[in-house]
């Protein structure tokens, strides 16, 4: 036996360590205005925060949903639910073509039904994640609304999939890689590789 | 991954793979949808040659969690019974566009047998007194959940180790992964020269269990024992069996892994099965994920 290749779905998209090489195009600073004033969006878009739930998308969705998550306890007073959604199993390479990426676990600590459900990822490419996570999201429940949050948005899209809330804008070439990725001293960055 | 057919085929990095992956399916379990979509339209055939209803039904489950379609050929009502070879059966299956052979037999080699004439992944699910692969990752995914690492742990496998798939798969298994390995039990269940496998055969239960953080208790196979290997169940119960008494001698917060089926009161006392220490109903739990990952990995080849 041997172990099967590890495809990322989405090769130009995904968190990592810095090795500080490429452009950066995102610093901590950056980062921090970005996701306030996504907060300030996504409480804009859902008064009072009723019903409103953070849903990372594992795993570089992760620490962008943190931050995002910080500014919203600030603006309801109050902390919001947050889950982490891995969608490895529900990936359209996965089950058409069978690639076996390791999945993660996913934590949803609460129903979604009912609920306004935002994903949050660190870069939007393709839309194949977020479509992946649409599906799975569906298998916790039936959701109020789905929207999505993303700290930077690529293009490059190949499905008809809108992201609502957009930290930064930036133009790509499909050969280019974004990573979202913590520096050695911890800050966190992203850069063009 | 192409087959499974037996941990001692595997090296440490393949078996941590597999509990890692399993990691993330024990929680689709938890969901009130119990189904993602990531083998819909693959086509996952039990072939249960030997009864079975534990390991039969949690790789059914597994097929059906990941959306593949799972059917289930047993001995009786087969075309076995037209005497058709066992081969040409599993070629049969595999010309249906068969995605994986899940294979229990009761003669050891089949399910390698197998794997060389078809060109379908196989999985062995049981052969004979050879490998239970698929018990052994469970056992090792259920202990890594209450001790992290076995790396160092002194775990004491009791029973007929002669005639148990269970215990030479747990053998390689929990070695590999840097367990110490203490196996026990009546003379006539020791097989010769186990010392090869790295284990310490240990002639009393006391001897096994001294210090230990993991009592593996295997099943007395009555139907696998055709001459008398001790004088008595009675006796059995006496001098190897698990209970209350002889648990004390373990580490106090060791913890007590079975198999199953259990016969309550022959090796394992029921206020032990069904106490604290005893992670058997947890072992069944994890055996859907532990199954549902190597069905994950095993259909990620090339087609």
């Amino acid at each position: 036996m041997s172990p099967p290749d590890l495809h990322p779905a989405e090769p130009h998209a995904k968190s990592e360590q810095s090795d500080a090489g490429g452009r950066v195009v995102l610093d901590a600073a950056g980062i921090q205005r970005a996701t306030t004033r996504i907060a300030h969006e996504i409480f804009e878009r859902n008064p009072g925060a009723d019903d409103l739930c953070l849903v990372a998308i594992v795993r570089g969705g992760q620490p962008v949903a943190e931050l995002i998550a910080v500014q919203l306890a600030q603006l309801a007073g109050r902390a919001i639910p947050s889950g982490a959604l891995d969608i490895t199993l529900y990936r359209d390479d996965v089950v058409a073509r069978g690639v076996r990426p390791m999945p993660r676990p996913t934590r949803m600590p609460f129903s979604v039904e009912g609920k306004r459900v935002v994903l949050v990822d660190d870069v939007s490419f393709t839309g194949r994640t977020v479509r992946a996570a649409m599906d799975a999201v569906l298998d916790f429940g039936r959701p109020a609304a789905i929207q999505v949050a993303v700290l930077v948005d690529r293009g490059h899209r190949e499905l008809p999939i809108k992201v609502d809330f957009v930290g930064k804008n930036i133009p790509t070439s499909r050969a280019e890689r974004v990573v979202l990725r913590a520096r050695p001293d911890g800050e966190l960055e992203v850069a063009i590789v | 991954m192409k087959h499974l057919l037996g941990i001692e085929g595997m090296t440490r990095a393949e078996i941590e793979l597999v509990l890692e992956t399993s990691e993330a399916m024990l929680e689709i379990s938890q969901r009130e949808i119990k189904r993602v979509p990531t083998l819909r339209g693959r086509t996952v055939i039990n072939v249960f040659l030997e009864s079975s209803t534990r390991t039969r039904v949690s790789f059914e489950i597994a097929a059906k969690r990941l959306s593949a379609d799972a059917i289930n050929v047993t001995r009786a009502g087969s075309s076995l019974s037209k005497a058709e070879t066992l081969a040409d059966m599993a070629r049969n299956l595999a010309a249906m566009s068969a995605d994986v052979l899940v294979v229990r037999d009761s003669v050891a080699g089949v399910p390698h047998m197998l794997a060389e004439r078809v060109r379908v992944p196989v999985v062995n699910a049981g052969d004979g007194c050879h490998e239970h692969p698929t018990q052994a990752l469970l056992d090792a995914f259920t202990l890594r959940q209450s001790l992290g690492s076995l790396e160092g742990r002194v775990i004491a496998i009791v029973g007929d180790i002669s005639h148990s798939r269970v215990a030479r798969s747990d053998i390689h298994c929990f070695t590999k992964l840097g367990a110490e390995v203490r196996v026990a039990g009546p003379p006539t269940m020791m097989p010769a020269g186990i010392e090869v496998l790295g284990v310490k055969p240990c002639f009393s239960l006391e001897q096994a269990l001294a210090g230990a953080d993991v009592i593996v208790m295997l099943r007395i196979q009555q139907e696998r024992l055709d001459g008398a290997l001790f004088p008595s169940v009675r006796e059995y119960s006496r001098t190897f069996g698990l209970t209350q008494r002889t648990l004390a001698l373990a580490k106090p917060e060791a913890i007590v892994l079975h198999p199953g089926p259990i016969n309550r009161g022959v090796e394992i006392a029921s206020d032990v099965a069904d106490a604290e220490p005893s992670r058997i109903l947890e072992q069944v739990t994890n055996g859907v994920a532990v199954r549902m990952a190597v069905l994950y990995l095993l259909t990620g080849g090339q087609r």
